[in-house]
């Protein structure tokens, strides 16, 4: 190995501007790899992270019955094997009947963290200055505070005020911008005629456009005199410990409870994938930087082979083997590979923590001031994964072919 | 031949019957028609002929770099012909040493570090044997106090010595001499050859020297002439 790696050494050093270019073709490919991937990654957590402190893991909503399946029971044909309840075969039930069991068996399940009831319906919210749709939520705070962010969602006023007060409402920061309203102001739900009166206790940002624009917060109670439901609830919103095996649970709550149950993953399918996309694409795009270095690769040893033919027929004749000479390439492969590779991690690092301090103001899809980032060994495995599989494929060719080199007809040729 | 017939004769290395052609289809010629000899310990043998009759097409087959059509070759003993590249490949790197026309020295290498290549190979000294080994063979070449020289920095005829420190590294039984003077100046090259001649006496080693130079060939132990691919 180490008689190998002196040859190779000098044959790379021999080549320097040419492996120089390869070399920062893999550290910047590396880099830029990193780079990208830690921005969408951490772009996806954060869009993650405000769906899970806005809306749940998981949401229970309308009862339902399975058409299908009980059809099937009736038949008594066991041969069938058909115990998969079929979602176009149900029958929906508006909503929570008896939302206090119902919480009281979610909570019994080990892997719900929080359950929080949740009656929500629309109406008109007008401050003296205007009038605008929203959609109110009627929550208990403590147990709603279990399950979302809303605690450190509020930007102004604060939640004891809110808790203490009967009469309090949180309202969205795009919602009290169009309404002009301030922490104590007086605000007005009208819904199918009748009119009640609240006090602003609290202004939150989700950092969710539609959220910040058209959601408000009363108390429970208020939320049944507001809709006239002395009874009964919208869905109950659940927080997991493990909110990534959402799909599984909401089966298994399903299956349980006889209730529709989505899982976050569902109901944000469409956004999941657009990151998925983008996650896949910029990397596509920053491995072909390495791809790139990678011909570089393999054009500077194909001419080494070329070039090198007498030394190479020389080594052989002195008793160097095919697999010597396979080695002797492969290292200098490896040699450029392993710095360059390096270089690239180092230049990824002081990279990201740059972009991560980098000011940048996004509302809409989720709330931040500054480029997100997300620092993962998994990016960097890659990146070396990515750059050793295509850098170790260009030497390899090179390496196959120097070792047919026959050294006797080498050597006659040129005139030995 | 057993291993003590060939210790009692002193023979390093034994050819019979070598034939071979080059070339394909109309282009196809008989290089060497039947070729037999022997090589000895401590002696210094020439093959000469003219361009073309065939010299280094033998060389190559002794040196094992080639196999001949028909024939049978031993080495130290040991009947090589249809031995396999991964056996042969050793057996180049401990017995054999070579000598080309033109060095074919590592350029970015130093002279010692050029006579180290086949040692580390051979992988049976450590770093500062190999290099103790390097300086004694440098010593031998005339060179000791060039060895930390890249091969690119040196004369021609100094590194024509390098190559012939080179092919001494491994101690080898036969050191196979493709024109190693042919492309050097009188001088160096009479102090090629004697220093060719000196080792084969000293180490006990064959050394074989294809030539076309006669009055070199003239002070060799055994001159052989190679005519139209047959050795007289």
């Amino acid at each position: 190995m180490k008689r190998n790696f002196q040859i190779a050494i000098r044959f790379l050093l021999a080549k320097k501007r040419a492996m120089l270019m390869t070399l920062a073709g893999i550290v910047f490919g590396v880099a830029f790899f990193i780079v990208t991937q830690a921005q969408t990654h951490g772009f996806e957590e954060l869009f993650i992270r405000t769906v899970l402190g806005t809306n749940g893991a998981l949401r229970v909503q309308d009862k339902f019955q399975n058409a299908i399946t009980s059809l099937m029971a009736e038949s008594g044909d066991q041969t069938e094997g058909f115990k998969v309840p079929l979602k176009e075969g149900r029958t929906y039930i508006a909503g929570i009947a008896h939302p206090r069991s119902l919480k009281d068996s979610v909570e019994k399940f080990g892997s719900v963290s929080g359950v929080s009831e949740v009656l929500a319906g629309r109406a008109s919210v007008s401050s003296g200055f205007r009038t605008e749709k929203t959609e109110v939520l009627g929550i208990r705070l403590i147990d709603h505070l279990s399950v979302t962010d809303l605690a450190s969602q509020i930007r102004y006023g604060n939640l004891s005020g809110y808790g203490e007060e009967p009469k309090g409402i949180l309202i969205g920061s795009r919602l009290a911008g169009r309404l002009q309203a301030d922490i104590g102001d007086t605000l007005f739900l009208e819904q199918s005629g009748a009119k009640r009166r609240y006090r602003l206790a609290g202004i939150f940002e989700t950092g969710v456009g539609q959220f910040d624009l058209a959601r408000v917060f009363i108390h429970l109670g208020e939320a049944r005199l507001l809709f006239n439901k002395p009874f009964g609830s919208s869905y109950l919103q659940v927080s997991l410990f493990e909110p990534e095996k959402a799909p599984q649970v909401a089966q298994h709550l399903e299956e349980t409870l006889q209730h529709d149950v989505d899982s976050w993953q569902e109901r944000e399918k469409t956004w999941l994938e657009v990151f998925r996309v983008l996650r896949f694409s910029s990397g596509l795009t920053m491995a072909s930087i390495i791809v790139i270095a990678g011909l570089g690769m393999f054009n500077t040893l194909a001419m080494i082979v070329m070039e090198r033919q007498r030394e190479i027929a020389i080594l052989r004749s002195i008793g160097y083997t095919p697999g010597d000479i396979v080695s002797i390439f492969l290292q200098q492969g490896l040699i450029v590979l392993l710095v360059g590779t390096l270089l690239g991690w180092i230049l990824a690092l002081s990279m990201t923590y740059g972009v991560s301090s980098l000011p940048i103001h996004i509302r809409g899809v989720f709330s931040t001031d500054s480029f997100v980032v997300k620092w993962s060994l998994w990016h960097y495995i890659w990146a070396s994964l990515i750059s050793a599989l295509v850098i170790l494929l260009a030497s390899y060719l090179p390496a196959r072919k120097a070792a047919r080199i026959d050294p006797g007809k080498v050597i006659r040729r040129m005139g030995g | 031949m057993t291993d003590t017939a060939h210790e009692k004769n002193c023979v390093v290395l034994r050819a019979e019957n070598l034939h071979r052609w080059l070339g394909e289809d109309e282009n196809r010629v008989h290089a060497l028609k039947g070729v037999s000899l022997s090589l000895e310990a401590g002696k210094v043998h020439a093959v000469v002929g003219p361009s073309g009759c065939g010299k280094s097409t033998l060389l190559y087959l002794l040196g094992l770099l080639d196999r001949p059509d028909e024939g049978d070759i031993w080495l130290l003993g040991k009947h090589m012909t249809k031995a396999s590249e991964a056996r042969r490949t050793p057996v180049r790197n401990e017995h054999l040493g070579f000598v080309f026309q033109f060095h074919f020295l590592m350029p970015e290498f130093t002279a010692a570090e050029n006579i180290m290549l086949p040692m580390r190979k051979l992988n049976r000294l450590t770093e500062i044997q190999m290099k103790e080994r390097a300086d004694q063979i440098l010593q031998e070449v005339g060179l000791e106090d060039k060895g930390q020289r890249l091969a690119y920095h040196l004369s021609g005829g100094e590194q024509q010595r390098v190559a012939v420190g080179r092919a001494l590294a491994n101690d080898p039984g036969l050191i196979l001499a493709d024109e190693p003077t042919g492309n050097l100046d009188q001088q160096n090259s009479d102090s090629i050859f004697s220093l060719l001649c000196r080792l084969a006496g000293e180490k006990k080693q064959a050394v074989l020297i294809v030539t076309h130079n006669l009055d070199l060939a003239r002070q060799c132990d055994h001159t052989f002439s190679l005519v139209d691919g047959n050795l007289t």
